[in-house]
């Protein structure tokens, strides 16, 4: 942030400004700015792409995408409008989950505080942080450019869905350019993240201040390094699959192709024991944050501080061990099967310890509802309503009626579009005065919380009847039967819309404002070691490293 | 900022967080042959076994197996087998005929990909020799009739899943072997680059 600039004045050296100052920036506070600023960008793109699929979606019938199809590829027939409806839907989610929660979340908090949190005066590896950053804009405009490369004969853009399942993804469903594209794309996506994962880990094992024991360590660095190892260890079997892909497409090798002897089911396989550890990567780091916004508004210490950190690693395990019930419906045998279900059930455990130990934490808490907790409820309350639809669809015979239905689409939107969006925004305001030194207004963070709340629970709550009236995802057009709920689904994605624009001007207004927010604006429940320095902090923190004594945490 | 006993420590934590990854990396390839490996030694997902000689014993029980055969669009050949099924003795060595014919002017390749439903069968299905085991080509307009020979495992009578199972379906699959005698053009989706 600009702000920073003047704070430091006197300090002993320089350090670069202006352009050089991002680029070739290796300060993680600097990086952790860039990669809030990625997030917004590609939150926006997202945001765009789901205005467009909700804009389609409000009336039966074909009637917006031949029009965005035309603008965008010039062909405005029946079928470009569908293949682009389904090239929206895969972007959609490429985007939001690698380029907006998990550079806001991992990247963004995460560089911004986990050093801070541990009293480290930076990030163990520096130069590679910056890389890590730099991989994503590439990464990035990859994707965007798949959109407009041939992927299916005579079509633009890859329409498989995030989820990539030959042999759709392979040369019999997508011999075009595009899907490669979306392969480079997550490979350095892939690679962006693994180097963020590594340096993470490096830091919070070896730069903890003296005293700083792991059991001290505050949550939000837990969580935070319970989810580089998930990416450690999941990431590389997502690119080991995607390099399958790469091969099986351009080199004739037949991994998923069972003319070689493959077998296309093995993708998925690979893909979910990648894809399920990658959505605890996406909410581990907002559980960390919650906990603190909680405990710091409640003026309260977080309710069963080792429960909740060991909870964020047993999810982490528990994580890997369940990929399968993604895949209810492929053939496995009901043993098989059964296992998956018990194991899914398993994760409602660890994750029933947190949302408890939450309101634990508010139990009896002298509690000021100012906005990041707010937020943080909002949070729990919607993430629980996932939770619910979760333990629904873990078990393998309902999931036989509702797999690939809306109501999965509402399940993991209550998730991730509400839970995870709702950690980052918690997490935002929270940490708003810290990063930039300015408080925020507190009436308009407030209009920007329930302008979304409603919106996005008019969004996704009426999806969940249309998925038990059976209404299939993916695709452009419905039965005149399910148009009531998915107009009103509608209202709810414009709601959010101008949500975002409340946030926006809330943003500009406190830059402009500029009211001080001096270090610690929320009071003796802040108790992290962020709230002992000024805000913005300096350029370089804990120079001579602060010694943690006593039992807090 | 570090002293050197740290850089070394700083080094070893990356060092350990890189090699987990590239484990990861190496596991995801190693588990197609392993998948392979563990569906060809338990039967799971209806993978049949393969037995070098017949079995000495003879059981009780007597299951219809059915044969089906289908050809990808992209092979022009027919297969069809002899008979649609047979009845079969547990222990009782058992064959059948797959009658093949090319129907292109060209020399063609093609390998056949098999399984057995249910899949609890896959362990029991034993095969002494089949066209499957290995690619089969084909001179323009030939036909021939490729035997399976076969026997069904008495232990499946001891297997509580294989209870009430009174039928098995032995499919086939003939797709286009990658690599085609010269001169075959056969109707890909895209040509190997």
């Amino acid at each position: 942030m600009a702000a920073s600039d003047t704070a430091h004045a006197d300090h002993a050296h320089d350090h670069p400004t202006g352009l050089r100052r991002f680029l070739f920036s290796t300060n993680h506070k600097d990086i952790g700015t860039l990669y809030l600023y990625f997030a917004v960008v590609a939150g926006v793109l997202g945001y765009l792409l789901s205005l467009g699929m909700r804009l389609e979606l409000a009336h039966p019938g074909i009637g917006v995408f031949p029009t965005i199809s035309a603008w965008m590829h010039g062909d405005n027939s029946i079928d470009a409008a569908k293949n682009l409806y389904n090239g929206f839907i895969t972007a959609h989610g490429v985007l939001m989950i690698f380029f907006m929660v998990m550079p806001a979340l991992i990247g963004g908090f995460g560089n911004w505080f986990v050093p801070i949190m541990i009293g480290a005066p930076d990030m163990a590896f520096p130069r590679m942080n910056n890389i890590s950053f730099w991989l994503l804009p590439a990464s990035l405009s990859l994707l965007l450019i798949s959109m407009f490369m041939e992927g299916a004969p005579g079509m633009k853009g890859f329409g498989g869905g995030w989820v990539m399942y030959p042999p759709l993804s392979a040369n019999t469903g997508h011999p075009g350019p595009a899907m490669d594209f979306v392969i480079l794309s997550l490979h350095i996506a892939g690679v962006s993240s693994l180097l963020g994962a590594i340096n993470f880990i490096t830091t919070i094992f070896n730069m903890r201040a003296p005293g700083m024991t792991l059991h001290k360590m505050p949550l939000f660095a837990w969580s935070v390094l319970v989810t580089a190892f998930l990416l450690v260890l999941s990431l590389p079997v997502l690119a080991g699959a995607l390099t399958m892909l790469l091969t099986d497409r351009n080199f004739g090798t037949t991994f998923f192709d069972p003319a070689g002897g493959g077998d296309p089911i093995l993708f998925q396989h690979l893909f979910w024991f990648f894809g399920h550890p990658e959505v605890y990567i996406l909410i581990l780091p907002a559980f960390g944050l919650i906990s603190h916004i909680v405990s710091t508004f409640s003026r309260k210490p977080v309710f069963g501080y080792l429960g909740m950190a060991y909870a964020m690693v047993a999810i982490g395990f528990v994580g890997f061990i369940v990929w399968a019930h993604h895949m209810y419906t492929v053939g496995l045998s009901l043993n098989t099967q059964r296992y998956f279900v018990f194991a899914t059930m398993v994760i409602a455990v660890p994750t029933g310890v947190k949302i408890f130990s939450w309101i634990a934490t508010m139990w009896g808490g002298s509690i000021s509802f100012r906005a990041p907790m707010i937020w943080a409820i909002g949070f729990i309350f919607v993430f629980t309503v996932g939770g619910v639809t979760g333990v629904v669809l873990a078990n393998a015979g309902v999931d036989r009626a509702l797999h690939e239905t809306y109501y999965v689409v509402a399940h993991f939107h209550y998730t991730m579009s509400l839970g995870a969006v709702f950690g980052v925004f918690a997490g935002f305001y929270y940490w708003f005065p810290k990063i930039s030194g300015y408080m925020y207004n507190e009436t308009l963070s407030k209009l920007h919380f329930w302008t979304l709340f409603t919106g996005v629970n008019l969004t996704f709550f009426p999806q969940h009847f249309l998925g038990l009236a059976g209404m299939p995802r993916r695709y452009i057009d419905y039965p005149d039967a399910y148009a009531q709920w998915n107009l009103v689904s509608s209202y709810g994605a414009y709601i959010a819309g101008v949500s975002l624009l409340i946030f926006f001007f809330t943003v500009l207004e406190a830059f402009s404002k500029k009211r001080v927010a001096g270090d610690n604006p929320w009071g003796p429940g802040a108790t992290t070691l962020e709230w002992t320095l000024p805000s913005p902090p300096p350029f370089h923190q804990f120079e001579t490293l602060p010694r943690i004594v006593g039992g807090d945490h | 900022m570090a002293a050197p006993q740290q850089n070394a420590k700083t080094r070893r934590a990356a060092f350990a967080a890189f090699g987990a990854a590239a484990l990861m990396l190496g596991l995801s390839f190693a588990s197609v042959p392993l998948y392979r490996m563990f569906c060809a030694v338990t039967g799971y997902g209806g993978t049949t076994q393969r037995a070098e000689v017949a079995p000495t014993t003879r059981g009780q029980r007597v299951i219809d197996v059915h044969f089906v055969s289908t050809v990808a669009s992209s092979l022009p050949w027919r297969l069809t087998p002899e008979t649609n099924s047979l009845s079969v003795r547990t222990g009782e060595t058992k064959t059948v005929f797959f009658r093949v014919t090319n129907e292109s002017d060209q020399e063609t390749a093609g390998q056949a990909v098999y399984n057995v439903s249910p899949d609890q069968a896959g362990g029991f299905f034993n095969k002494i020799s089949c066209f499957c085991f290995s690619e089969q080509r084909l001179a323009p307009h030939e036909t021939a009739e490729w035997p399976v020979v076969f026997f069904l495992d008495p232990k499946l009578e001891k297997e509580e899943s294989m209870n009430g199972v009174e039928t098995l379906t032995l499919s086939y699959t003939m797709f286009p072997a990658k690599t085609q005698p010269k001169g075959a053009a056969l109707n890909q989706t895209k040509p190997n680059g």
